[in-house]
């Protein structure tokens, strides 16, 4: 090989290395997700509410973490526990990456939801889970903003009623970026698999 | 939910020839347990119900000394919502079983009137629309637990009985 092909060839490879490095860092490199990648189809992780610790939050407090987004409400006895157990099983599962990530359980039950309430469900089942609740108005502000609907069923003599709502989980980047859309019987390993992807593209810059 | 005695004899001797009893007696009620949440929340139990009898069997409800409301109901997701409804009665058919589990069929449990802690049992009496019951132990499960806790001891074929690990 000529010293002049010997250069050209190492250039190459040089850019090669380099163009796979940068490429691992850019946000637009398509990750290859096992679920429903919504990256560019729905607006950034953006609300008003307050957390299961009675303190005010919006979206921006939670950048830098993965944020899973799950509507549903407390005196849901089957689904929503079905759910955030599910949820629960896959942070066990990233170990200690799942500090990078948050579930964020916001309650369509504004009349019977408190904080304190909620506080007390959302550990029951993980301790990276945080119950957001708000006025009707601003949950109803986040759930339209994605899409999502709730309504409240009439209420039985009792006054019990229920809440049908929508079953999706959001999934968000550290950059408060929507990239996934799963379903609550999405299959573990997909929501595993897809979650570390997620958790391997690091904090914002 | 409590016919006659004489429209139970008539409907045994019609069904079964006069040889089987009551639906509850053909029943064999297995990995009973009861998701629990913090506080007053209702709560879901879950079982699978196994009918060695000739005749289908329906399961109406169930009471409770320790919750003062039962209701049988039925999780679904269409079009991307859940909703419940409640459910007048869950057929068992002969030979066959009726799984209750999470995301689809549940007994809700309503306004219990002492705590229940995860690794209590708690028993609920099954109730057949033939009017027959069938006292059954729950184990107290924690809110985020994925089954009965009792896999190891399960024949394998339960295990795909579970909605949620059906399609894994």
């Amino acid at each position: 090989m000529k010293p002049r092909h010997r250069l050209r060839a190492t250039l190459l490879l040089l850019l090669l290395v380099t163009g796979l490095l940068l490429g691992g860092c850019q946000h637009d490199a398509p990750l290859p997700f096992r679920l429903t990648n919504i990256s560019g189809h729905m607006p950034d992780l953006d609300f008003h509410l307050t957390d299961d610790n009675g303190k005010a939050v919006t979206g921006a407090d939670y950048r830098g973490k993965v944020v899973l987004l799950y509507f549903g409400y407390t005196h849901c006895p089957d689904v929503c526990p079905l759910t955030l157990a599910q949820l629960h099983v896959v942070m066990q599962r990233l170990g200690p990456l799942a500090d990078g990530a948050r579930i964020l359980f916001v309650s369509v039950d504004p009349a019977r939801d408190t904080p304190a309430v909620m506080h007390a469900y959302v550990k029951a089942f993980d301790p990276r889970a945080v119950g957001l609740v708000g006025d009707a108005r601003k949950v109803e502000a986040l759930s339209k903003r994605y899409r999502s609907a709730f309504t409240r069923e009439p209420s039985s003599a009792d006054g019990a009623y229920e809440v049908s709502h929508s079953s999706a989980i959001y999934v968000f980047d550290r950059d408060g970026k929507a990239r996934l859309l799963a379903t609550p019987s999405a299959s573990r390993d997909d929501l595993v698999h897809d979650l570390h992807l997620l958790l391997a593209t690091g904090a914002s810059q | 939910m409590k016919p006659s005695a004489l429209s139970f004899l008539l409907g045994s001797l019609l069904l079964a020839g006069g040889v089987h009893a009551t639906a509850a007696e053909h029943v064999h009620a297995s990995h009973a347990w009861i998701r629990v949440l913090p506080g007053t929340l209702p709560a879901g139990a879950y079982v699978t119900l196994e009918n060695d009898g000739d005749q289908p069997v329906a399961l109406s409800g169930a009471s409770s000394t320790v919750y003062a409301d039962v209701m049988l109901h039925h999780s679904s997701t269409a079009g991307g919502m859940s909703r419940m409804t409640m459910v007048d009665a869950l057929t068992v058919p002969a030979h066959g079983k009726a799984v209750l589990a999470p995301a689809g069929y549940h007994l809700m449990l309503m306004q219990a009137s002492a705590p229940v802690k995860p690794g209590d049992t708690v028993k609920l009496t099954l109730t057949f629309t033939d009017g027959s019951t069938l006292p059954t132990d729950f184990i107290a499960r924690p809110a985020n637990a994925m089954d009965a806790g009792e896999n190891h001891a399960m024949p394998p074929m339960e295990h795909g009985a579970m909605p949620h690990d059906s399609g894994h």
